[in-house]
C-alpha cells in the first residue's frame, strides 16, 4: 500500500466536494475491492473519502412498488431485510451469496455497482430488475449505467446515493462460481418486471454485464426452461480464461438461465 | 494404561497457544534495532541483466542499504546447493548451474532474486525497490517441461545441455522389455501430474541477527529442519562457522515440504545482518510465496503395463519428464527419482519394473518435495493404469488388484524397496465394507434418475516413509544421513524434558511425543515438555519431512528412554537395596518383584541429583541420556482409498459424495491426531485431483499467482471422510510405527480421478478435473458417440 490521506465524509455534499478537489481522490465505500487493490499497490489515491458513515446512504425501505437501498448498505443487510425478502426475494438471495461473510458485512451495493466488476453479482440484479441508480447529480437507468468492464456512465465527481428496484412479479438469480475466486463465472438473473421480462448475465461477458434479448423474447412468449433451452449466447461476446473458455461459458449461461426460470416456478409467486 | 499413554486421543497441548493467538511465529519476533528487507524479484522468466542502477533507490527515505549479487559474490559466499546427487544412465552426475543467492548476470524465473533492499520499515524497503532501475535484455523462456528438451528450446543453464540435468533409470530393463514383448496385453497411459503451489498458511519468514560482540549469528526462520539449515548455511554457503550460527525455527504454520529447503532469503538476511550490524527481518507476502516457494509435482509420463490374459501383472515400463524448475532446490533431485521410481511397484508382485526419469530445467520456480514427494506421482500413475487395465480387460477393479497383491513378506520389489510387512487384503476388505461396494449399482441408478452421473474409484496404495536408513540413502546419493536424535533430561523434581531433532509445524509432536514418555515412565502428561526447533538448545537432528517423526524421531526418544529406564533402575536398586534386574517401573513407581517395597519416581529423580551415597565408579549422578536412532529400513504405510463422486453433466461439477480411507500406519500413538493428518492429506489430494493447478504461460509468467486463480481447497469442497484403520506393526523400528503424514495426499488423487472417469465413462482426464475440463470431455465424448 502506498501512503494516502484518509477523510471521513459526514455528508454526500462534503464527499462530492472532496472528490472534485483532486483527480487522484477516491471514494471508499466498503473497501472490498479497493483495499486489496491498494494493498497490491495497484492504485495510488491521494485521499480516500470514506462514505461509510454517512447515515443518509445507509437504509433500506419499501416505497410504493419498489425497494430503495442506500448506496452504503452492506450486502448482509440487504440479504436479511424483511422488505427485500418479502418483495424481492431473488435480490435478497443474491446479496446473501456474494463473497463470504466478511465481504457481505463490509461490501456495499453502491460500491459494487460503481466498480462494475465483470464478475460481480449486483450488476446482474440491477440490469435484470430495471433498477434506477440515483447519484448526487441525476437518476441513471440500469440500461445505460453499465458501459463495459469496470466502466460505468458515472462521471468523475459523481457518487451513487441509492438504488431503486421495482418489485418483480417473479425473479431468480443462479450463478456458477469460479472454483478459485468464487466470483460468478456465469450468473444469470431472470425477472418479470414492470418493464417486461429481462434476463441479465454477469461473469461471462467480455464487456461486463449484458442482457440476452433472445431469451427475454422467448420467455415473454413462454415462461419455461424449455423456451430458452436452445438459445446460445454467441461465444465472441464472452470471456475466455483459465477457468472457462467461451464455449463453456456460453453453455453455462443457458444452463443457469434455465435453472433460474425453474427456481421461479418452484417458489410461490411473489405478490 | 494411563489415559495419556500410547493409543489415547489426548487433546493437543499446543492448541492452547495456537487457538488463543499465543503462538510465536517468526513474524511475532522483533529484535532491538531491527530493520526490514524486501527482495526485488525478476518480472521476467529469462533475461540477461545488463545493468542495475541503485542510485535513486539508495537515497529513498529509510533505506539502509541495497545489496545485489555482486556484493554477495565479492564476499565469497557460495550458492545454494542440492543435497542429493543422482546419476545418469551413463554414470555421470547430474548437471547443474550455479544457484546464486542474488542473481548475477541472468534471471531464470519470475520471482528470481535480483536485489535485497534493507530499510527502516518494510514499506520503505518495498517503495525503494520500485526505484531500482534494472536494464534487462529479455530472452525467450522454456517454462514447459514437456517441450524444454527440444533442440531449439531456450537454455536455462549452459552446464546442462538440452535443459537436462540427468537421465536416470531404475529397475530391471531387460526383464521389463521381455515382459512387454511376451504380454497378452499391453495397456498404455500418458498422463501429467499437475504442478502444485504449496501455500502453507504461514508464509516463509526470517530474521538474521548478528552479534558483533560475540561474532555469533542467530537466524529465526520458518524451517522444518533448523539443523540442516545451519549445516548448509555454514558448510556450503559459508555464511558463518557452524558453532557461531544458531538457527531457531519457532512456531511454524505449516510446511508440507516447502520449508525443508534452504532459500535465498534467509541466507541473505543472515549474511547481511553482519554487513550492516543490525537485525534484519523479512516476511514473504502471499504473492511472493506463490512465486518463490518451491513448487511440487509437475511430471509428464508415459507408462506401459504388461498383462497376462487373466490380468496378472507381468511388467511396467515408465518414462517420466520431471520438472526441476530453474535451479536445483535442496532435495529436488531425490524427489522424481528415489522417492518416485522406488514406489512404482505399488502393492503388486511385479516381476519386472523399469523406470526412466529425465530431470529437466525450465524457466520456472524450483520444484522440490511437496507432501508425499514422489510417492503421490508414483501412486497416481500406477493406480490409474491398473484401473484402466481392469476396465479394458473387463475385470472388476477390485479383483485385478487382489490378483496381483503382494502377500508374502518381506517382499523385494524390482525397484530397491523391500516391503517389510503389510496386509493389503485387510485394508481393501474393510474399505469395501465401509463404502458398501455391493450397494454401488443401486446408488448409481438412483443418481441417474436425478440426472447425475455417479462413479466409483479405487486406490490401493503403498508409500515409503520413515526416511531413512543412512547407509541406504548414502548409497543412493544423499549428502546426509537420515537418522534422528533425542535427549531425555529428567529434572531433580521428576519433570521430564525431551529434546528432539524432529520439528513440529502442525503435526502435534508436543502431544504425541509426551504420550510416549507417559507410557514409558508413568509420569503425568503435564510433567513432560517437548523441546524442538532450536540448534542452541537441541542436539543435531535431521528435522521433519517424509512422515519420519514418529517412526524415526520417536524411535530415538524410545532409545533414549531405554537408557533412562536402565539408569533409573540401577539407582532404584541401590536405593532399595535390591538387584537391578528385580526392579520394575510401572505407573511412575519403582517396585521390587515379589515384595511390596515401592519408591515413587520423584524420590528417585531427586536422589539421582543429590547422589548421596552413590557407589563411586558404579553410578554417576544425574539422569539425562541421549540417543541417535538410525532406522533399519524404510517403513511402508499402505491402505485403500475409495471415492464416490456425482457429476452434474450439465455443468461438469463434481461432488464427492462418499470417501473412504482405510490405512495401515502400524502402531498409532494418538488416533485423533492421526485422523487429522489423514483429513488434511486427503484434502490436499482432492485439491490436486479437482481444484489446484499452477500455470505458467508460454513466456514463463505465473498466471495462477493468487487465490483468485489458484484454487485452494475450501472446507465445503470436502466430503465427510469415513476413516478406518488396519494394523500390522512395523518390524523395522522399536515403535512399530509407519507414519501417517502424507498418506492422504498420496492415496487420494487416483481414487478421485478413477471415480470421475468411471462416472463419465471415459478413459482419461487430466488433473485437476475442473468443471470446464469435465464438460469439455463430456462434449467430446458425446460428439464421438454420435
Amino acid at each position: 500500500m502506498y501512503a494516502f490521506d484518509y477523510h471521513r465524509a459526514k455528508s454526500i455534499a462534503e464527499a462530492a466536494e472532496q472528490l472534485t478537489a483532486n483527480d487522484e481522490n477516491k471514494i471508499l465505500a466498503g473497501g472490498q475491492t479497493l483495499i486489496p487493490t491498494l494493498k497490491q499497490r495497484l492504485a495510488m489515491p491521494a485521499t480516500l473519502i470514506d462514505i461509510g458513515s454517512i447515515a443518509e446512504l445507509h437504509f433500506i425501505r419499501a416505497e410504493g412498488d419498489a425497494i430503495i437501498i442506500g448506496a452504503a448498505t452492506p450486502h448482509a443487510e440487504v440479504a436479511a431485510a424483511t422488505d427485500v425478502k418479502k418483495h424481492n426475494p431473488a435480490l435478497a438471495h443474491l446479496a446473501g451469496e456474494i463473497g463470504d461473510p466478511a465481504v457481505r458485512h463490509r461490501g456495499t451495493i453502491g460500491g459494487s455497482l460503481a466498480n462494475n466488476d465483470p464478475a460481480a453479482d449486483y450488476p446482474a440484479a440491477a440490469l435484470a430488475l430495471d433498477a434506477k441508480i440515483q447519484t448526487n447529480k441525476r437518476l441513471i437507468e440500469a440500461d445505460v449505467f453499465f458501459k463495459g468492464m469496470f466502466e460505468t456512465t458515472l462521471e468523475e465527481d459523481e457518487i451513487i446515493t441509492d438504488i431503486t428496484f421495482p418489485h418483480p412479479s417473479k425473479a431468480a438469480y443462479v450463478k456458477f462460481p469460479n472454483p478459485a475466486s468464487r466470483y460468478a463465472m456465469v450468473g444469470v438473473f431472470v425477472a418479470d418486471t414492470p418493464a417486461g421480462i429481462r434476463v441479465a448475465v454477469t461473469g461471462a461477458g467480455a464487456e461486463g454485464v449484458f442482457r440476452v434479448k433472445e431469451m427475454e423474447d422467448a420467455l415473454t412468449k413462454n415462461w419455461s426452461p424449455d423456451a430458452i433451452a436452445d438459445i446460445k449466447v454467441p461465444e465472441d461476446k464472452l470471456l475466455s480464461d483459465l477457468h472457462g473458455a467461451a464455449d463453456y461459458r456460453s453453455h453455462l449461461i443457458t444452463v443457469m438461465a434455465k435453472r433460474a426460470v425453474v427456481a421461479t416456478l418452484q417458489e410461490p409467486a411473489v405478490a | 494404561m494411563s489415559e495419556t499413554g500410547i493409543g489415547k486421543a489426548v487433546r493437543r497441548k499446543e492448541d492452547q497457544r495456537f487457538i488463543t493467538g499465543k503462538g510465536r511465529y517468526t513474524d511475532d519476533i522483533n529484535r532491538p534495532g531491527q530493520c526490514h528487507a524486501y527482495f526485488l524479484r525478476s518480472p521476467h522468466a529469462h533475461a540477461r541483466i545488463r545493468k542495475i542502477d541503485l542510485t535513486v533507490a539508495k537515497s529513498a527515505p529509510g533505506v539502509v542499504t541495497i545489496f545485489t549479487g555482486t556484493d554477495v559474490e565479492k564476499d565469497g559466499l557460495g550458492g545454494l546447493i542440492c543435497g542429493w546427487t543422482v546419476h545418469s544412465k551413463d554414470g555421470s552426475p547430474m548437471k547443474q548451474g550455479a544457484h546464486p543467492i542474488l542473481a548475477l548476470d541472468t534471471v531464470r524465473y519470475v520471482g528470481d532474486h535480483v536485489a535485497m533492499v534493507i530499510a527502516e520499515t518494510y514499506l520503505q524497503a518495498k517503495s525503494a525497490a520500485e526505484l531500482i532501475e534494472v536494464d534487462y535484455e529479455v530472452l525467450e523462456a522454456a517454462p514447459n517441461v514437456a517441450t524444454a528438451q527440444a533442440f531449439d528450446a531456450p537454455q536455462v543453464h549452459k552446464e546442462a545441455p538440452n535443459n537436462t540435468s540427468f537421465d536416470w533409470e531404475l529397475g530391471n530393463k531387460a526383464e521389463t522389455e521381455a515382459a512387454l514383448k511376451a504380454a497378452d496385453r499391453v495397456v498404455t497411459l500418458d498422463l501429467t501430474n499437475n504442478r502444485l503451489i504449496p501455500n502453507a498458511m504461514e508464509p516463509r519468514a526470517a530474521i538474521g541477527d548478528y552479534d558483533s560482540g560475540t561474532g555469533e549469528y542467530t537466524l529465526w526462520t520458518t524451517s522444518q529442519n533448523p539443523h540442516v539449515a545451519r549445516l548448509v548455511l555454514s558448510a556450503f554457503v559459508g555464511v558463518a562457522p557452524e558453532h557461531k550460527l544458531r538457527v531457531i525455527a519457532p512456531d511454524v504454520g505449516g510446511g508440507f515440504g516447502s520449508k525443508i529447503f534452504i532459500y535465498a532469503e534467509e541466507t541473505a538476511c543472515t549474511w547481511a545482518s553482519a554487513k550492516i550490524n543490525r537485525p534484519i527481518k523479512w516476511v514473504a507476502d502471499r504473492s511472493e510465496a506463490f512465486l518463490s516457494d518451491a513448487h511440487g509435482r509437475d511430471h509428464v509420463s508415459h507408462a506401459e503395463l504388461a498383462l497376462a490374459a487373466d490380468g496378472t501383472f507381468l511388467g511396467l515400463h515408465v518414462k517420466t519428464k520431471a520438472n526441476l524448475g530453474a535451479y536445483l532446490s535442496t532435495f529436488s533431485a531425490s524427489v522424481p527419482t528415489y522417492l518416485y521410481g522406488t514406489l512404482l511397484s505399488g502393492q503388486y508382485a511385479f516381476p519386472a519394473v523399469y523406470v526412466e526419469v529425465d530431470g529437466i530445467f525450465t524457466h520456472t520456480a524450483p520444484v522440490d518435495a511437496y507432501r508425499g514427494a514422489g510417492r503421490p506421482e508414483a501412486t497416481y500413475l500406477i493406480e490409474r493404469i491398473v484401473e484402466i487395465a481392469a476396465r479394458e480387460l473387463g475385470q472388476d477393479p477390485v479383483e485385478i488388484r487382489r490378483k496381483n497383491f503382494v502377500r508374502t513378506f518381506p517382499h523385494q520389489t524390482p525397484v530397491i524397496m523391500n516391503y517389510d510387512i503389510g496386509d493389503y487384503d485387510a485394508a481393501l476388505n474393510k474399505a469395501l465394507a465401509l463404502i458398501d461396494y455391493p450397494g454401488f449399482p443401486a446408488r448409481k441408478a438412483e443418481a441417474l434418475s436425478r440426472g447425475m452421473r455417479r462413479g466409483i474409484g479405487f486406490s490401493t496404495y503403498i508409500e515409503a516413509c520413515g526416511l531413512a536408513p543412512s547407509a541406504a540413502v548414502g548409497s543412493l546419493g544423499a549428502g546426509v544421513g537420515l537418522w534422528e536424535s533425542a535427549e531425555v533430561q529428567v529434572a531433580p523434581t521428576g519433570k521430564v524434558e525431551v529434546f528432539t531433532g524432529s520439528h513440529s509445524h502442525g503435526q502435534g509432536h508436543e502431544t504425541t511425543f509426551a504420550q510416549l514418555v507417559c507410557e514409558r515412565l508413568g509420569v503425568p502428561f503435564e510433567d513432560v515438555e517437548i523441546i524442538h526447533g532450536d540448534t542452541g538448545r537441541v542436539q543435531f537432528g535431521m528435522g521433519t519431512y517424509g512422515s519420519r517423526s514418529g517412526a524415526v524421531g520417536m524411535s530415538a526418544i524410545s532409545q533414549a528412554l531405554d537408557k533412562i529406564e536402565a539408569k533409573a533402575k540401577k539407582i532404584a536398586a541401590h536405593l532399595m537395596e535390591a538387584a537391578t534386574e528385580d526392579i520394575q517401573l510401572k505407573d511412575g513407581v519403582f517396585t521390587i518383584a515379589g515384595t511390596d517395597k515401592t519408591l515413587p519416581w520423584a524420590e528417585l529423580t531427586l536422589a539421582a541429583y543429590t547422589a548421596h551415597g552413590f557407589p563411586r565408579g558404579e553410578i554417576e549422578p544425574g539422569l539425562k541420556e541421549n540417543a541417535f536412532y538410525d532406522p533399519l529400513n524404510f517403513t511402508f504405510p499402505s491402505g485403500c482409498h475409495i471415492c464416490e463422486v456425482e457429476i452434474d453433466p450439465e455443468t461438469g461439477t463434481t461432488k464427492i459424495v462418499n470417501f473412504v480411507a482405510v490405512d495401515d500406519f502400524g502402531v498409532i500413538i494418538n488416533p485423533m491426531i492421526v485422523e487429522g493428518q489423514v483429513h488434511g492429506g486427503i484434502a490436499q489430494g482432492i485439491g490436486q485431483a479437482l481444484l489446484e493447478a499452477c500455470h505458467y504461460d508460454e513466456t514463463g509468467q505465473l498466471i495462477t499467482g493468487s487465490f483468485m486463480d489458484y484454487c485452494m481447497p475450501r472446507a465445503d469442497d470436502m466430503p465427510d471422510f469415513k476413516l478406518g484403520f488396519t494394523q500390522t506393526d512395523c518390524p523395522s523400528n522399536p515403535m512399530g510405527m509407519k507414519g501417517c503424514g502424507e498418506a492422504g495426499a498420496i492415496a487420494s488423487p487416483p481414487a478421485v480421478i478413477n471415480a470421475v472417469t468411471d462416472a463419465l465413462g471415459i478413459r482419461e482426464i487430466d488433473m485437476p478435473a475442473t468443471p470446464a475440463r469435465i464438460w469439455s470431455a463430456l462434449a467430446a465424448h458425446s460428439i464421438a458417440a454420435d
